[in-house]
């Protein structure tokens, strides 16, 4: 019975030693509202349709996005360019675009199907509505890019894996 | 009557208002400051939104109890149940009567009436006063088991039988480690047993020091009686539904939940005054203010190894619970116990 005593009172103690050791150790929470979270550049939040350097949008209407999108959150309606009205450099142009972003995923499938890079899922994360039609974001929104420095901060120390490398030894 | 009765009388029932004032106080401190230590022993802030480091989350919390609906089960032994909360509360309230918290009485530099005010750093100074205090903790016991038994609800009857089972056992091994600290002192009342402690050694002959398995029998004891992990049987949050308060809510369930940190509260302070000595420390006699500064660092010393052992030691099952005071707990403050009579009889007589 004594052994019992030495040996648990021994474990308690040791309990109690790593729980003060914790105590004084600054705690591991992220205070997210007050200070920003840090995100890898390729984290994938929201997205932005990016416009070309003269200010044209790169989307050309192709909705290949919304062909390659899992969960049909995505749709496009195209129309024609014209002189007096042009969006975009090629032929067509999106007329409606509008992304539900209650469906969305955060996948990425639409930014690898695009083929001009119009759509791009940046970083930011807070996307929380009082409305959720307000979540059903129009092409007006998407446009904009996005300004979440005071939530968001891109690290820079990312690990680059060597794709080429994988399964080998 | 003459006139220096009744103000005595006054003064003491104003007393009994501060006291009991004065611990609701330290139990809505104590929730908070739990809250926040437990935050920091896991790695967290804990609550730090509503005012500054959220100092005032309790004030968020009390409200939200006062205002919930006051729902009473159409099942329930009305009467008693109404009654149960405050069957809790108050024994454990009143146990602090006999806590001296201070070395000698203050007189108020003012007169009413031309008759100088003191007064006494103690409710009551019974000289049963260990006996009192064991005495009223059983009476907790009472709040909790006509709860459950009020609730007219299996699991809130056998959470209520479960938790007076515990704290009727747990009362045994108590008692005896008090008997040890008794025996050195000679005395059942807890001025003596602090001004005992007080007079040898410069001041700190402490019974924790010759009496070190009384102390954490005593304490082992006072975190089983006052619910507190890893003797938290009586709510057992996340597997037992909360044993006997499962039909209450609200204001009532609050008092339950306050009848809790005072029991934690007020032990503290009885265990402070037998095994630490109390108010005694260095000038106390002298400046009774800096015998309650002494006190108060003493209890809040005990109250965080309480909360630190909450965030260390994983609540224990029942049936090891009832194993561990009957078949360790109680031999052991026996022996303890004999051992100290023994050494005393052959010592002195």
């Amino acid at each position: 019975m004594i052994k019992e005593v030495v040996t648990s009172s021994t474990e308690i103690a040791r309990a109690m030693g790593v729980t003060i050791k914790y105590f004084f150790t600054k705690p591991v929470t992220h205070q997210f509202p007050d200070e920003p979270v840090e995100v890898y550049p390729r984290f994938r939040g929201r997205h932005v349709l990016k416009r070309h350097e003269n200010g044209l949008e790169r989307c050309i209407g192709c909705a290949l996005c919304a062909a390659a999108c899992p969960t049909d959150c995505i749709y496009v309606e195209a129309a024609e360019n014209t002189d007096d009205e042009r969006y975009s450099p090629g032929e067509r142009y999106a007329k409606v675009y509008t992304i539900n972003m209650l469906r969305c995923i955060f996948c990425g499938y639409c930014a690898e199907a695009c083929p001009t890079e119009a759509v791009v899922l940046e970083h930011d994360f807070a996307l929380a509505e009082y409305d959720r039609w307000d979540a059903i974001y129009p092409k007006e929104r998407l446009l904009e890019p996005h300004d979440a420095s005071k939530v968001v901060v891109v690290r820079d120390d990312e690990v680059f894996v060597n794709v080429s490398r994988w399964g080998k030894k | 009557m003459d006139l220096e009765f009744i103000i005595s009388l006054i003064v003491q029932i104003v007393m009994i208002g501060v006291i009991a004032v004065a611990l609701m106080t330290a139990f809505a401190a104590m929730v908070m400051v739990e809250r926040k230590l437990l935050g920091r022993f896991t790695l967290r802030y804990g609550p730090n939104r509503v005012g500054k480091y959220g100092s005032l989350q309790i004030i968020a919390d009390m409200f939200k109890l006062f205002f919930k609906e006051e729902v009473i089960p159409g099942h329930v032994e009305r009467t008693v149940y109404l009654m149960a909360p405050g069957l809790a509360l108050v024994p454990a309230l009143m146990a602090f009567a006999v806590v001296p918290i201070a070395g000698a009485p203050f007189t108020l530099p003012f007169q009413i009436m031309g008759t100088p005010i003191t007064i006494n750093p103690w409710i009551a100074n019974v000289n049963v006063g260990v006996l009192y205090i064991l005495a009223i903790g059983s009476l907790g016991t009472y709040g909790v088991i006509l709860g459950g038994w009020s609730s007219n609800n299996k699991y809130s009857l056998l959470g209520g039988l479960r938790t007076s089972a515990q704290m009727l056992s747990y009362e045994l091994p108590m008692g005896l480690a008090m008997l040890s600290a008794i025996l050195i002192v000679g005395s059942m009342q807890l001025t003596n047993i602090v001004e005992f402690q007080a007079s040898y050694l410069g001041g700190f002959f402490w019974l924790i020091l010759v009496q070190p398995v009384a102390f954490i029998v005593f304490y082992i004891c006072a975190l089983a009686e006052a619910g507190r992990s890893p003797f938290d049987l009586p709510e057992t949050e996340n597997e037992l539904i909360a044993g006997f308060s499962t039909e209450y809510g609200g204001m009532k369930f609050g008092l339950f939940f306050a009848a809790e940190y005072v029991h934690m509260i007020v032990v503290s302070f009885i265990m402070a005054t037998v095994f630490l000595g109390g108010w005694s420390g260095p000038f106390a006699q002298q400046a009774p203010f800096l015998g309650i500064g002494y006190l108060l660092i003493k209890v809040a010393f005990i109250l965080f190894t309480m909360i630190w052992v909450r965030a260390s030691i994983p609540r224990v099952r029942f049936d090891k619970l009832m194993k561990f005071c009957w078949k360790f707990l109680l031999p052991v403050s026996i022996a303890n116990a004999a051992a100290t009579a023994l050494v005393l009889a052959v010592l002195f007589f």
